[in-house]
């Protein structure tokens, strides 16, 4: 069986994909977050192969480990346009730009997101379309240009706030704790903060300790806030314009390792829910939960379970706050284990609350104890090798689900 | 000794820097007050130098040129604008008698209303921290009164006065400092969080420095919704006035917010009320350079600070301040030199204030010489301001019974505004949303 390869992750396969591949449910064509019904499968992409029957053999349907360009688009299902290819950034920056042409109140703040574009080019072009006080280049002040963010939200104003990396949002706690989450809450419901707190975070390539936080598990207490994390350029475009409609603050987390992958996504508009979480590839004797980039090792992992007879279900939580308790139920109802494959660190992190959550919730359905895999508690080292083995790689994500299926 | 003296503002000097700017604002029509009204008032050349620890020292000397002797309430300028080319006025803070009672009655409601807070929390009304205003109304009432309603203000934990001179009626902050559900903001805020969406109050906020950030984004809006938007006002831009303490001006958000604010030219006035203590750590003990009306011109904006004591000097800076600021010229950090007659908060046993200073500033009592200067105006009689008084009493212990007859909040209203649209609570194992959750509307879930 073939060896995987981790650098396969970023670039293109070499066989060719079949082409209904990408299939996508009903598209929305215009954001009902008014909505509280959940539509099934309305906004669920599988970007995987299909499920094949119940069993578990793998017919050389190839498990992708990453969104990529579908070349043979020409066969697409009818139904669908054929989309356009880009990559997460690109997803990004159309989704805030769709936003900003829709609502004059969209305004971007941070460092370096105007003239210069933005640091990962989410931002590229739009000061020169929005003007410089739409698309605002703030001096590094991050508590302070959080909390004007804050305080435009509350007088009419809209902000995507971007943190240049994630751990720079760190000196903007104070503002994000006490006044992103608890306003709303403090003055009795008057003022509401649709703000959007983005930014890429996660450990990258040997960017040293810093520069390689993970935050998710620090905000996730604060109440009053509602956490996602992108992880294709599909599910980038729909939450970020899901996180600009939403009357609640939402941190949005992007990764740093993520931002030049490609995928084709739909013409058409589309919003996706902020509340649920992803299937990624349906399967019956295990339930894998990941988000962001690790949802890439898990599929790599995926690739030799299969080939070892397994039948993993991966599914992408997305929301990290709240959980999708409804995806992830229904998953472990039916198969009754389960894995977390998360980059936070173990202590407090975000697979400690879902572990939680899951025993609260699901405990009779569980035939094992919940795996959790999560990075080592351990400042990023810089050095590539350390590095690696401070995140999970998938030979761990392997062992973990022949040890849960024993 | 007059009660109030004069405003005096020093023949134009210095300027250093900033020469190369703009000539000063189009229309100085600095001061707006039309010259029927003026009374004219005798300079007081007042009040003597204090020694040293009474800091609060008004120094008219903007630049680094100190052999300027220090002449007491002066006005100090920045460099850069307004009052550099003003013509030498005898600036004489001219009222009306319907303006002078206006402000009458704000200080004297401020001042009720705390005097009863302070009953109202020693008899187990009211609980944690209050922080009480005795003292410092005149910054309060100077600048609020002469604000729009769509007028921002944004304060600290000393909030209460802040939101009544901004119109939020009595009843609903004193029930929110019961905690009841007919509060402003439901019981939910207490006292440090004082909030009102109608009257444009946006906190309250018990860290200090942390509104400053939160003011600076309502400027920004203003200039937004002008520039942008083009929902511009004949009046202007919406002004924002972010009000904190001296000790405030030693934390990062404070310096960060100056160099914004005048950096995009936002319309907010900083407002200090320097009333020289942070809990027990003096002012001057605390900061490098204590004159904290310098740190204005350090970013760019004018600095001024004045007697914060004295209500028509406030009102008089404030109108300037507030007329730059709708008129598009940016910022201005005003330094009140005021004082709290009270401790920190009502737990503070303020035992390290020194009984000279109370005593000093007690003598200067804004209410005590507003009354005086009405009276000494010929501007009402003595029964009207006591006929005020009477009124403010009255208003004043009608918010006590209705704060003591409201309900208390209900179990329902536990969950209810932790998130604007309550999705936020995300879907739970039956696939519905949590909030569909019949427990949820009861307050009972488990979140």
């Amino acid at each position: 069986m073939a060896s995987l390869q981790m650098a396969a992750l970023l670039s293109a396969p070499s066989t060719p994909v079949p082409s209904d591949r990408v299939r996508l449910g009903a598209l929305r064509l215009s954001a009902s977050s008014s909505s509280t019904a959940r539509n099934g499968g309305a906004l669920v992409v599988r970007s995987e192969a299909k499920v094949s029957g119940g069993g578990a053999s793998a017919r050389g349907l190839s498990l992708i480990t990453h969104a990529v360009a579908e070349k043979a688009a020409a066969a697409s299902s009818a139904d669908s346009k054929p989309g356009h290819e880009l990559l997460l950034f690109e997803a990004l920056r159309e989704g805030l730009d769709e936003e900003m042409e829709r609502d004059p109140t969209v305004c971007v703040m941070g460092e370096d997101v105007g003239h210069y574009g933005g640091s990962y080019k989410v931002t590229k072009g739009l000061a020169t379309k929005y003007g410089d006080l739409r698309v605002l280049d703030t001096p590094i002040a991050e508590n302070s240009f959080t909390g004007m963010g804050i305080g435009s939200a509350m007088t009419g104003l809209r902000p995507v706030v971007e943190g240049m990396n994630m751990g720079f949002l760190l000196l903007a706690y104070n503002q994000i704790s006490n006044n992103c989450g608890m306003l709303h809450y403090t003055s009795g419901g008057q003022f509401k903060i649709p703000i959007v707190i983005r930014g890429p975070g996660g450990v990258g390539r040997q960017l040293g300790a810093e520069h390689s936080q993970r935050l998710e598990s620090y905000f996730q207490s604060i109440p009053g806030l509602q956490m996602v994390a992108c992880s294709t350029p599909y599910n980038a475009k729909g939450l970020m314009k899901a996180a600009i409609r939403s009357e609640n603050p939402v941190v949005l987390f992007e990764h740093v390792l993520l931002y030049n992958l490609k995928e084709r996504i739909p013409d058409e508009e589309y919003v996706l829910s902020l509340e649920e979480a992803e299937m990624v590839r349906p399967g019956e004797h295990v339930t894998i939960l990941t988000y962001s980039r690790m949802r890439y090792h898990v599929m790599q992992a995926a690739k030799t379970l299969v080939n070892k007879g397994y039948d993993p279900e991966v599914i992408d939580i997305r929301s990290l706050k709240p959980f999708d308790l409804y995806t992830i139920g229904n998953s472990i109802k039916k198969t009754h284990r389960v894995l977390i494959v998360e980059e936070c660190m173990r202590t407090g992190g975000i697979g400690a609350s879902l572990r939680s959550a899951i025993i609260d919730n699901f405990w009779d359905y569980l035939d094992a104890p919940i795996l959790c895999l999560s990075s080592q508690d351990v400042p990023t080292p810089y050095a590539g090798t350390l590095e690696n083995w401070t995140v999970v790689q998938p030979e761990q994500i392997v062992a973990a689900v022949e040890q849960l299926c024993k | 000794m007059a009660a109030f003296s004069a405003v005096k503002i020093p023949p134009p000097q210095f300027t250093t820097v900033r020469s190369s700017s703009q000539r000063p604002g189009s229309s100085p029509a600095h001061f707006a007050h039309s010259p029927s009204a003026f009374n004219s008032i005798s300079f007081g050349s007042a009040k003597s130098v204090r020694s040293r620890p009474l800091f609060a020292v008004s120094s008219d000397v903007v630049s680094s040129d100190k052999t300027k002797p220090a002449s007491s309430s002066a006005f100090i300028v920045n460099c850069d604008m307004i009052w550099r080319s003003r013509l030498v006025h005898c600036l004489v803070v001219a009222v009306t008698r319907e303006v002078a009672l206006e402000l009458y009655e704000d200080m004297v409601l401020g001042r009720a209303f705390e005097d009863m807070c302070a009953q109202m929390y020693y008899r187990g009304k009211m609980f944690g921290f209050v922080h009480l205003y005795n003292g410092q109304e005149a910054v309060s009432t100077g600048f609020i009164k002469l604000l729009n309603q769509s007028d921002k203000v944004v304060s600290t934990y000393r909030d209460h006065v802040h939101a009544l001179s901004k119109g939020v009626p009595s009843r609903e902050v004193m029930a929110e400092l019961f905690g009841k559900a007919t509060g402003c903001c439901r019981g939910q805020g207490g006292s440090m969080h004082m909030f009102s969406a109608a009257h444009n109050v946006l906190g309250g906020f018990a860290f200090i420095g942390e509104g400053i950030p939160v003011a600076t984004g309502a400027a920004f809006s203003a200039k937004y919704h002008h520039e942008v938007l083009k929902q511009s006002k004949p009046e202007g831009l919406d002004v924002t006035l972010a009000f904190f303490g001296d000790g405030t001006c030693n934390n990062g958000q404070f310096f960060e917010c100056l160099n914004m604010a005048q950096l995009w030219k936002l319309p907010i006035i900083f407002v200090v009320e320097n009333n020289l203590w942070a809990i027990g750590m003096s002012h001057l003990r605390a900061t490098s350079d204590p004159e904290i009306w310098k740190k204005g011109p350090a970013f760019g904006m004018p600095g001024v600070h004045v007697d914060g004591m004295d209500v028509l000097k406030v009102r008089e800076v404030a109108q300037e301040a507030i007329a730059r600021a709708r008129r598009g010229e940016g910022p201005t950090l005003v330094e009140c030199e005021t004082y709290r007659f009270r401790g920190h908060s009502l737990a503070d046993p303020d035992e390290l204030r020194k009984p000279d200073e109370k005593a000093h500033y007690a003598a200067r009592d804004p209410i005590i010489a507003l009354k005086k200067y009405i009276i000494e105006h010929g501007l009402a009689s003595e029964s009207e301001l006591k006929s005020i008084d009477k009124k403010i009493d009255d208003v004043v212990e009608d918010a006590v019974e209705f704060a003591d007859s409201s309900p208390l909040p209900p179990r329902t209203q536990l969950l209810e505004n932790v998130f604007a649209d309550p999705k936020g609570f995300g879907i739970g194992p039956d696939g519905k949303y949590r909030c569909e959750d019949p427990l949820f509307t009861q307050g009972t879930a488990q979140v």
